[in-house]
């Protein structure tokens, strides 16, 4: 199925008896969803770009590259910088922006500029009674009703397909520069990491690949370079900078992961209380990548870890299995909120059509 | 403004009612009479106002759960009320209606500098969730006007927003996770200080769902550090049209300043009579803020100064010193005080996408003068969101109506010019009527199912958000 309309896509998801497997580009589905494909790439178009408003309203199957190309176009972008998965997951195809919406992909500019449902400010989408549903709108200040923008978010297709997305757009800063420290263990490069998140000098992004800890500024020329000074002065050791396109490049590796792709092993999901993360990796052992200061780890590990992994957390995050035997996009939810995400899975798609077995 | 008549079998049974919450609760949580529970008959939404069946002030999480566990049995609504400052009537009751306050949950159980999240009492104001970390250069971020007295339960309830959400989001975005109390008493945690929901995000559609799923008692929320120093500038211009473009001339250059307000000639007007904060004669006046070093607001005022005198502004004027930041916020900041001095005023709160802002002042000043009634407006013009102020008589047979039918005029105006009915204040009783402007029953529908799901009773403040036509169906009696 691949519907060429919004009132088409209605029709159609009403019109079957499912299961229906949801595909946008199919570059970050995670876990098993069994069933007749509906592809949303006939969905497609910009519906609305307003640069001086920081508005963009988007038909769900337009590529990712498409939306970044028109933003770049105006010097503007998405601030959640998506990441692109497709060698961390051995994916092939093109993302795009409703699989970016559904999966509420987020890179390391979280810490500072919020996660994709952070940025989304209006959605559109078909329920799984075939009903068409908006919520939000194109504003960047919505009170309005209850926000199922949110809900939609990171839904990963079990309540609705989407069919337009709305986004806040961030200006593209005119500098960007990253200061890299070495000769740090995990521990101790992870702390200086939360001191920086903790200074007033506006990092966006804090992480830490292969031993090195690194950590973004981005704005004006002049700012940037006061703010390198300033923290590269607070955190005495060994530094080197990199500029422009060069910590660009570093930043790409961060969020698509890079350090993990291709490796055997189930590869985990960490999100935790940063100043856990030293300990839980070190716990468990393998191989990690650290974004958003610890609060986001990769992990690597030889299969079966499961328990070892929940035990080393210890209530202090959760752990979601993302490549490997039983994978799927959620950690597990305790009983009472359970129950609450299936009562509203029913709401939503009382047959259980859409995207079954991911929830 | 209808509310559904009282249900006569619980006014019936208040005494049986009140004696198994009386059971529940310790002896001072609970209020039955009459001249105690007037103080709860209504919130900063003050033209509507109701006695509540009885108030219970609960001091813990456990209490709220035995409170909520016996309404539940008995079938009875309930009101919950963090500090009743809603502008919309979220905390109004009915007669046969319980009020849960949260008034005396305030505690700080957690603050966390490391990990830069608090964990607070949602009985806490909002103001004083920065007064509890300021001291360590932190602070939280979202600012209603009311935040000295708001608290941190009704903020997570009405998903408010402030005037520097342009750079740091509203309630949602510095949310990192709930307690919430369900109607039938059953507690859960939804996300936590590692700031993810494990499945669906259950907390984002929480937020902003004015008490209708369930009591919000503790709260994470995220902190920031404080920035090294903020300046404000003044512009004045020779008209709205003028003022609109230099707003979106400075978003298009890539500054992104933590707050940009607007004010009309009525309002700047009404300011400085009573404020005396030195403002320019002129149509229209922006107020912008930047933040950072010394020399990083040197450099985006720089950017600004071009930007604004390419624009020919009637007056800019930059805060040299502490003193004369104080009195370019002045104004502003009294503004709402500053109406009320002149007439009695209802506050709308609609959102525009910024470049309709020159049309919608237009049109407003159109149907004030169709209506006899002046407007004034205040304005959060980096996010479009718009605080028509609008001047009646209380006193005056007909006028409040008046004023009732030329908002709801204004917020269809931003309805169908792309914006909202509410950027920040919620919906509550004052806006649920026109939610048919902007959604349609699908949509409607939609958001009902979710509280079916929360509230299958639909017991928490149930007359609010939904048109009473759209939710009677659902709601008991």
């Amino acid at each position: 199925m691949r519907p060429a309309s919004e009132a088409e896509l209605a029709e159609a998801v009403a019109g079957s008896v499912g299961p229906l497997v949801i595909r946008g580009g199919a570059t970050r589905f995670v876990g098993g969803a069994e069933g007749e494909v509906l592809q949303t790439s006939g969905l497609a178009g910009v519906v609305l770009y307003e640069p001086a408003a920081l508005t963009l309203v988007v038909r769900a199957g337009t590529p990712l590259a498409e939306v970044e190309a028109l933003l770049a176009s105006e010097r503007q972008r998405l601030a959640f910088e998506p990441p692109d998965l497709r060698g961390l997951l051995g994916r092939e195809g093109v993302s795009t922006i409703g699989g970016v919406a559904a999966a509420n992909a987020s890179g390391p500019r979280r810490v500072q500029a919020g996660a994709c449902r952070d940025a989304m400010i209006g959605v559109r989408f078909v329920t799984g009674r075939g009903e068409v549903v908006k919520n939000g709108g194109r504003v960047m200040k919505n009170v309005t009703g209850y926000d199922l923008v949110k809900l939609m978010a990171g839904s990963h297709g079990v309540l609705g397909v989407l069919s337009e997305v709305s986004f806040k757009l961030q200006a593209m800063p005119e500098a960007e520069a990253t200061l890299v420290l070495e000769g740090l263990d995990d521990a101790a490069g992870l702390a200086a990491l939360r001191r920086a998140l903790g200074s007033p000098f506006d990092v966006s992004g804090a992480a830490r690949v292969a031993g090195r800890s690194l950590l973004r500024v981005e704005g004006m020329a002049g700012s940037v370079s006061y703010r390198l000074g300033r923290l590269r002065q607070m955190l005495a050791g060994d530094a080197t900078v990199l500029e422009g396109t060069a910590s660009a490049a570093l930043w790409r590796e961060v969020r698509e992961v890079t350090a993990l792709a291709g490796r055997p092993g189930d590869l985990w999901r960490l999100a935790l209380v940063p100043s856990a993360a030293a300990e839980v990796a070190a716990a468990v052992g393998g191989e990690a990548v650290f974004d958003r200061g610890g609060g986001l780890v990769w992990l690597l590990l030889p299969e079966g870890q499961g328990e070892a992994l929940r035990t080393a957390i210890a209530g202090r995050g959760q752990a979601a299995l993302i490549r490997g035997a039983g994978a799927s996009p959620f950690a597990p939810e305790a009983a009472e909120v359970a129950a609450l995400s299936a009562g509203l899975k029913a709401a939503f798609d009382p047959r259980g059509i859409l995207n079954r077995g991911l929830i | 403004m209808d509310m559904p008549s009282p249900d006569a079998s619980i006014l019936a049974r208040k005494a049986r009612i009140l004696a198994r919450l009386a059971a529940v609760l310790p002896k001072d949580a609970l209020i039955g009479d009459e001249a105690e529970t007037r103080a709860y008959e209504c919130d900063a939404l003050s033209a509507y106002r109701c006695l509540p069946l009885a108030v219970v002030l609960p001091r813990t999480t456990a209490e709220v759960s035995a409170a909520l566990r016996v309404c539940h049995e008995e079938g009875v609504p309930v009101v919950p009320r963090g500090a009743g400052t809603s502008l919309a009537g979220g905390a109004m009751p009915t007669a046969d209606s319980v009020i849960l306050g949260l008034a005396r949950m305030t505690a700080v159980l957690e603050t966390d500098y490391d990990n830069r999240f608090v964990h607070v009492e949602t009985g806490r104001t909002n103001l004083s969730v920065t007064g509890a970390v300021e001291a360590e250069g932190f602070f939280y971020a979202p600012d209603p006007s009311s935040q000295l007295a708001c608290a941190i339960g009704g903020n997570i309830a009405m998903n408010s927003g402030g005037a520097h959400c342009l750079k740091y989001g509203v309630t949602t975005n510095n949310l990192l996770g709930v307690r919430l109390v369900r109607m039938d008493g059953t507690v859960i945690t939804l996300g936590g200080p590692w700031g993810e929901p494990s499945g669906l995000d259950l907390l984002g559609v929480v937020c902003g769902s004015e008490g209708q799923l369930g009591v919000v008692t503790e709260a994470w929320l995220r902190i920031l550090p404080k920035p090294e120093g903020a300046r404000p500038v003044l512009a004045g211009f020779s008209s709205n049209e003028v003022a609109g473009a230099c707003v979106a001339d400075i978003i298009r250059a890539g500054i992104l300043p933590v707050a940009i307000e607007f004010m009309d000639r009525p309002c700047i007007r009404a300011c400085e009579a009573f404020a005396r904060a030195g403002y320019p004669e002129c149509e229209a006046l922006l107020i912008i803020e930047v933040e950072g070093s010394e020399a990083e607001i040197a450099e985006q005022l720089g950017r600004i100064r071009q930007i604004v005198l390419a624009h020919d502004p009637v007056e800019f004027r930059e805060a040299g010193d502490e003193d004369e930041a104080r009195r370019i916020w002045l104004g502003r900041k009294s503004a709402f005080g500053a109406m009320g001095q002149i007439n009695d005023y209802m506050c709308l709160d609609g959102t525009i996408p910024v470049s309709a802002l020159p049309l919608v002042l237009r049109r407003i000043g159109e149907m004030s003068r169709d209506f006899g009634l002046e407007v004034g407006n205040v304005f959060h013009a980096g996010d479009g969101n718009m605080h028509p102020l609008i001047l009646y008589d209380a006193n005056r047979p007909g006028d409040l109506e008046r004023c009732e039918a030329f908002g709801a005029e204004i917020l269809k105006l931003c309805v169908e010019v792309g914006g909202c009915l509410t950027g920040e204040h919620g919906v509550g009783i004052e806006k649920r009527d026109l939610m048919g402007v902007q959604f349609s029953a699908a949509d409607l529908e939609a958001q009902m199912r979710v509280k079916d799901v929360f509230d299958p009773g639909w017991l928490l403040n149930p007359a609010k958000v939904f048109p009473l036509a759209a939710s009677a169906g659902r709601r008991a009696g």
